[in-house]
């Protein structure tokens, strides 16, 4: 192998990360988490795993536009992505209100067992993103919440 | 948020033409079926062909959407992308819904 394939091949070993930052309205959040996923599609995030994050970070960065800077001035969102050969962690950070008891929601299923009239319109978001990440951890630090989303991306999971 | 539709033998069917069912235009959306569905077709096919994208509001949205039709009539969804089944297959919504591949495939069961 020749110094060029062998750098090649570090370079691909190597963590490839990128920030990015928005306002938490609706819509800065929909083009902001749009940015993001094409991005990681251009650094070879697998098309069905860059679906999975489209998914579960939308839930997030909604999460933080509408209980985190609830009754505020919407402040900013700042999204860190890590990704290498096996995972893939993302960083959600905003300045707005902590989650409840600061902690992590469970993330139940929601109950579809009653009749038509009583089948629930919300709390899907926390069990999507508890369905497609591997890892979640959440820390709240000097008026600041930080939620770190990790997707697997080895070859065994796609 | 723009709907149109079309009334045919199997049911009434409603296209949405978005790209994206999501917290965004999720109100609009439930208002807008209400609208479109006052005529009181006893089945309703949303057609989510344009949509890419959907989600948790957008989800809520449409099964608010559904529960305002009443008990007597049916909502079914047809024409589901990839990533909008991904979400109602999580989510268990698939087993609320009767869901169909394509248009073609929903207007084909007549079961008014």
């Amino acid at each position: 192998m020749d110094l060029k394939a062998q750098l090649a091949q570090i370079e691909n070993l190597m963590v490839d990360s990128f920030a990015f930052s928005f306002l938490a309205t609706e819509l800065d959040a929909r083009s902001g988490v749009g940015s993001v996923v094409e991005r990681l599609r251009i650094m070879g995030l697998p098309e069905s795993r860059a679906d999975d994050v489209q998914i579960a970070l939308s839930e997030a960065v909604n999460n933080v536009v509408e209980h985190a800077y609830a009754n505020a001035t919407p402040g900013n969102v700042s999204i860190g992505c890590n990704l290498d050969a096996e995972q893939l962690w993302i960083s959600i950070r905003d300045a707005g209100l902590p989650l409840p008891k600061e902690s992590l929601a469970v993330g139940k299923p929601a109950d579809l067992s009653g009749p038509r009239e009583d089948l629930p319109e919300g709390g899907f978001g926390w069990f999507l993103i508890r369905e497609l990440t591997s890892d979640i951890k959440y820390e709240r630090d000097n008026g600041n919440n930080r939620l770190s989303l990790c997707f697997d991306v080895s070859k065994s999971c796609v | 948020m723009s709907l149109t539709s079309t009334m045919t033998d199997s049911g009434q069917i409603v296209t949405v033409n978005a790209e994206r069912i999501d917290a965004a235009i999720a109100i609009q959306f439930k208002e807008d079926m209400r609208t479109e569905t006052e005529s009181g077709a006893a089945r309703v096919i949303l057609d989510l062909s344009e949509v890419e994208f959907i989600d948790s509001s957008g989800l809520g949205a449409i099964v608010a959407a559904m529960k305002q039709l009443g008990s007597s009539r049916k909502l079914d969804l047809a024409g589901l992308s990839p990533m909008v089944d991904k979400v109602f297959r999580l989510t268990r919504m698939d087993t609320v819904f009767d869901l169909y591949a394509s248009l073609s495939e929903a207007t084909a069961v007549n079961n008014t």
